[in-house]
C-alpha cells in the first residue's frame, strides 16, 4: 500500500481548513451570476445552470486533480449548447452532458491530458483573450434595448466592485454590489429584468432522472457533435485553469486525474438535469486569491452554492440582472490577459498571429476548441518554418575543377527540402560530385526524395555522385526514433 | 565506516539527537551528517483578501503577490535552517566529533532520507518535531511516516540523553528483532553495554532455543546479555521492566503488522515508542 496516500489525502482535504471555507464562500457568490448568465446563453432555465454548479464544483472536488480549482456551469460550453436546446430541447442537452463525461474519461483513459504541452503560451493567451471576450459578448443581450437605468446600475455595480475592497477586504464587493443593486431596485419603478424574469429557479435540493430522450442511434448523432465540441473545450479550459492554478500556487496537478474527473463531473451532472461544464479561470483565481488552496474549497464552494439558492431561492429571484452583468464584465476583464495587448509590440510577429487568429477563430465559431485547434496548427507551421532556416550547404571545387563537394548541415524536412533542391548547382559541368550529408539531419521522407532527386540530377548531367555520412543522417528519421532509448542516441542525433 | 543521519528541526528533541549521536559516533567512529529538511511550502490562506473581485491583470498581479509571500517565507525558513545545523555542528564538534555535515533540503522529509539512507548505517530522529502536540502525548507526525519508509535502523531518541549503559531487547522471535541482534552483535557501538533479551508471554521449546542463540550471540560479540521471559502482554512487561530496572535504550522489531491492521487496533511499535521514556531503537 502506497504510503503517503493517507496523509496526502488529508493534506489536500484538511490541510488549509480556515482558508478554504472562507474563500469557498467568496467562490459561490462569484458562481451564481455565472451559472445564472450562461443557463441563459444556451436558452434553459437557471435552475439548470446552477444545479449544474453545485454538482460539477462538489465531483470535482473529489476526484479532480487538481486541488483549489473552482469548475462549474460555464461559459465556454454554455455557448456550444445553444443551438442543441433551441432545436431539440432540455432533455437532448442532459444527454449531451452525460456523453460529454463519457468522452472526457475516454479522453483520460487514452492520456490525452498529455497533448496539452503541444498548447503553446500564444495560443494559451489566445484562448483566454477569446473566453473573456466571450463572456462579454454574452452580457450584451442584457445592455442593449434596456432602459437607462439598467446603465447607470451597471456602472454602479462596477464601481461597488472595484472601489469598495479600498474600504474592507473582509467582505466580497461583488456580494456588496448585489446588496446594494437589488435594495435600490426595489424602490424604483423601471422595466428592467430581474434573475426571477429569467426562468424557473431551484426549489428544491436536485434529484436523480433520465434524460427523457430515445435511446437510438439517431438520438446520438445528433447529440455527439456537440458532446464532442463540449468534451474537448471542457478538457482544455479545464487543463488551462489547472496550469493557471499551478503557477500561482507553485504545486503541481495531475493532469490525467483531471480527465477523469470532469468526465465523472459531467456524467453525473447530466442525470441530475445539471448541463455541462468545466473549470473557470476566473473564479479559481478568486479562489486562490481568498486563500482557498485544498480540495475542501472547491467542495464547499458547491455546498453553499446549493444553499444559497435553496434557501436564499425567493431572495435571488429579486436581484436585477444589471448586477450579475457587472459581476460577469468583472469576470471577463479580469480573465483577459491585458498584458498580451502591450507584448504585441515586442512578441515576435509569429505567435502573436497565432494569438490573434485564436482568438478571431473563437469569436467567430464560439467555440474554443477550433479556436485552439487553429492556433496549435499555426504555431507548428511557424515552428517549421523557423527550424527550416537552420540549414545551409556549403561547396568547394576540387583544384582541378573537375570535383566539387558539397557540405550540407542543418535540419532537412518538409519545409526546407525545396530549398535544399535549390542550393545545388546543376548547371556546372562536373566529373563528380560529393554529397556530404553527415552533419545534416534528415527527418522525414520528402528530405530523402528530395536528396534522391538531386543524385539524378546530377547523374543526369554525367557527373558520378558519392554520398557521404547518409547512414548517420537518416537515423533521425523521426520513426525510428525509437533508438532514443539506447545509450548515445542523443550524442548521435547531436553530434554529426 | 560507519555513517549516522541526525534530522533535526527546531524543537528540544534536536539537542537529544544530538547527543544520541555524539554518544554513537564516539563509539563506533562514525562521522555525522545533520539533516534539516525545509518540509513544502503549504499554500495556505494568510492573504485575508475577500474582496472577491477581478481587476486588470489578476492573473499576473496575484502570482507576483503570492511569490513574494513565498519567497519571504522560504528566506527566512533557509536562513533558520542554516542557524540550526549551523548550532547543532558546533555542539557535535564541541562533543570532538571531526566529521560532521550538514545537508538542507527543500521538499519532503521522505524524499530526503530516501535519497540519502543508500550510504548510511543508522538514522535519529527525535520523537517528536516541532509541530508535535505534547497535552495529548502524539507523536511527531512525521515519525511514523520515516519509520515505514526507511530501510535503515532507526534510533528514535527521548527528549534528554542519557549515557547507555544497559539495554532491552524486545525479543519476539520475528525476522527482525534477529536482524537487529545480528546488526548489534557486528556494531562497535554496543560492546561492554550489558543487555537483557525480554520475552513476553508463553515459552515452548522452539522459542527458548532461539532465545538461547540470540543470547549466545551476544555473549560473544563482548555484551553482557541475560535473558527473562515474563508472563503478561508484550507493551506492558517491556515498558514495566525498563521503568523498574532504569534501563537506557529499547531495541526492537518495527511495524510487523500490515497498515489496515494498524489503523484498527494501533500499531505496538507507535505504542511503545509513545509510552517508554527511553531512546527506542527500531529495526525493519
Amino acid at each position: 500500500m502506497n504510503t503517503d496516500f493517507l496523509p496526502k489525502l488529508r493534506a489536500e482535504w484538511l490541510g488549509n481548513i480556515r482558508g478554504d471555507v472562507l474563500s469557498a464562500m467568496v467562490v459561490a457568490l462569484a458562481l451564481i451570476p455565472e451559472a445564472i448568465a450562461f443557463s441563459i446563453i444556451a436558452g434553459v432555465d437557471p435552475k439548470v445552470g446552477l444545479y449544474a454548479s453545485f454538482s460539477i464544483a462538489v465531483i470535482t472536488a473529489i476526484f479532480g486533480g487538481r486541488p483549489g480549482m473552482i469548475s462549474a456551469a460555464t461559459a465556454a460550453t454554455a455557448v456550444l449548447m445553444g443551438s442543441l436546446v433551441r432545436e431539440y430541447g432540455l432533455d437532448y442537452l442532459l444527454a449531451a452532458t452525460v456523453l460529454a463525461g463519457v468522452l472526457q474519461m475516454l479522453a483520460g483513459l487514452l492520456r490525452l491530458g498529455n497533448l496539452m504541452k503541444f498548447v503553446s503560451k500564444s495560443v494559451m493567451t489566445g484562448f483566454v483573450n477569446a473566453l473573456a471576450i466571450l463572456i462579454f459578448m454574452a452580457q450584451l443581450p442584457e445592455l442593449t434595448n434596456v432602459p437607462w437605468v439598467t446603465y447607470v446600475m451597471v456602472a454602479g455595480g462596477l464601481a461597488i466592485i472595484y472601489l469598495f475592497p479600498r474600504l474592507t477586504k473582509v467582505v466580497p464587493s461583488p456580494l456588496v454590489a448585489i446588496v446594494v443593486l437589488t435594495t435600490i431596485s426595489l424602490f424604483i419603478t423601471a422595466d428592467f429584468h430581474t434573475v426571477g424574469d429569467m426562468g424557473k429557479l431551484p426549489d428544491a435540493f436536485p434529484s436523480f432522472m433520465i434524460p427523457n430522450v430515445p435511446f437510438n442511434l439517431e438520438t446520438l448523432l445528433i447529440i455527439l457533435p456537440y458532446s464532442v465540441g463540449v468534451a474537448a473545450v471542457g478538457l482544455l479550459e479545464s487543463l488551462m485553469t489547472a496550469s493557471i492554478v499551478d503557477d500561482l500556487t507553485d504545486t503541481p496537478s495531475n493532469r490525467i486525474r483531471e480527465c477523469y474527473g470532469q468526465g465523472i463531473a459531467n456524467f453525473f451532472t447530466g442525470f441530475i438535469g445539471g448541463m455541462a461544464g468545466c473549470a473557470m479561470i476566473g473564479q479559481s483565481v478568486i479562489n486562490v486569491k481568498s486563500g482557498g488552496r485544498g480540495r475542501l474549497s472547491t467542495f464547499l464552494a458547491g455546498i453553499f452554492l446549493l444553499i444559497l439558492i435553496v434557501v436564499l431561492g425567493d431572495l435571488v429571484r429579486i436581484i436585477p440582472m444589471a448586477a450579475l452583468v457587472a459581476i460577469m464584465i468583472m469576470v471577463s476583464i479580469g480573465t483577459f490577459s491585458w498584458s498580451s495587448i502591450k507584448n504585441l509590440k515586442t512578441h515576435p510577429r509569429s505567435s502573436s498571429i497565432v494569438m490573434l487568429s485564436t482568438v478571431v477563430v473563437v469569436v467567430a465559431t464560439h467555440n474554443l476548441a477550433i479556436g485552439v485547434l487553429v492556433g496549435v496548427l499555426l504555431s507548428g507551421i511557424f515552428f517549421a518554418w523557423k527550424i527550416s532556416q537552420i540549414f545551409r550547404i556549403r561547396s568547394e571545387i576540387s583544384t582541378d575543377g573537375a570535383t566539387r563537394t558539397y557540405h550540407v548541415e542543418g535540419q532537412i524536412f518538409f519545409a526546407s527540402a525545396e530549398k535544399f533542391t535549390l542550393a545545388f548547382d546543376f548547371k556546372e559541368a562536373l566529373d563528380k560530385v560529393v554529397i556530404d550529408v553527415s552533419r545534416a539531419h534528415i527527418w522525414d521522407i520528402s528530405s530523402v526524395s528530395a536528396l534522391d532527386m538531386v543524385v539524378l540530377k546530377f547523374r543526369r548531367e554525367g557527373a558520378e555522385v558519392e554520398l557521404i555520412g547518409l547512414n548517420d543522417a537518416s537515423e533521425t528519421i523521426v520513426d525510428k526514433l525509437a533508438i532514443h532509448d539506447k545509450p548515445g542516441a542523443f550524442e548521435r542525433l547531436m553530434g554529426h | 565506516m560507519t555513517h549516522l543521519i541526525a534530522l533535526i528541526d527546531g524543537s528540544v528533541y534536536s539537542h537529544s539527537v544530538c547527543d544520541h549521536a555524539a554518544w554513537i559516533a564516539q563509539r563506533a567512529d562514525a562521522s555525522i551528517d545533520l539533516m534539516h529538511v525545509l518540509g513544502r511550502r503549504q499554500g495556505s490562506g494568510e492573504n485575508a483578501d475577500f474582496s472577491g473581485n477581478l481587476k486588470l491583470g489578476a492573473r499576473s498581479a496575484l502570482l507576483q503577490e503570492l511569490a513574494d509571500l513565498d519567497e519571504q517565507k522560504a528566506k527566512l525558513a533557509l536562513k533558520h535552517g542554516r542557524l540550526l545545523l549551523a548550532e547543532a555542528k558546533e555542539q557535535l564538534e564541541s562533543q570532538g566529533i571531526a566529521e560532521v555535515g550538514t545537508k538542507l533540503r527543500h521538499g519532503d522529509l521522505i524524499e530526503a532520507i530516501t535519497e540519502f539512507e543508500k550510504d548510511t548505517n543508522l538514522i535519529i530522529v527525535g520523537k517528536r518535531g516541532e509541530a508535535a502536540d505534547f497535552a495529548k502525548m502524539h507523536l511527531g507526525s512525521n515519525l511514523e511516516r520515516v519509520v515505514r519508509a526507511a530501510t535503515k535502523p532507526i534510533m528514535v531518541t527521548s527528549r534528554a540523553f542519557k549515557p547507555i549503559e544497559k539495554f532491552v531487547i524486545a525479543f519476539d522471535g520475528g525476522p527482525s528483532v534477529m536482524k537487529a541482534i545480528d546488526h548489534i552483535a557486528q556494531s562497535k557501538v554496543f560492546k561492554g553495554l550489558s543487555c537483557l533479551l525480554l520475552a513476553a508471554g508463553d515459552m515452548n521449546r522452539e522459542r527458548q532455543q532461539t532465545l538461547d542463540d540470540a543470547v549466545a550471540i551476544l555473549q560473544n560479540a563482548g555484551i553482557n546479555t541475560e535473558s527473562a521471559v515474563e508472563k503478561g502482554d508484550p507493551e506492558t512487561v517491556i515498558k514495566t521492566r525498563i521503568e523498574k530496572d532504569g534501563y537506557d535504550l529499547l531495541v526492537m522489531g518495527a511495524y510487523g503488522h500490515s497498515r489496515i491492521r494498524n489503523l484498527i487496533i494501533g500499531s505496538t511499535t507507535t505504542e511503545m515508542v509513545r509510552s517508554c521514556h527511553v531512546p527506542v531503537m527500531l529495526f525493519r
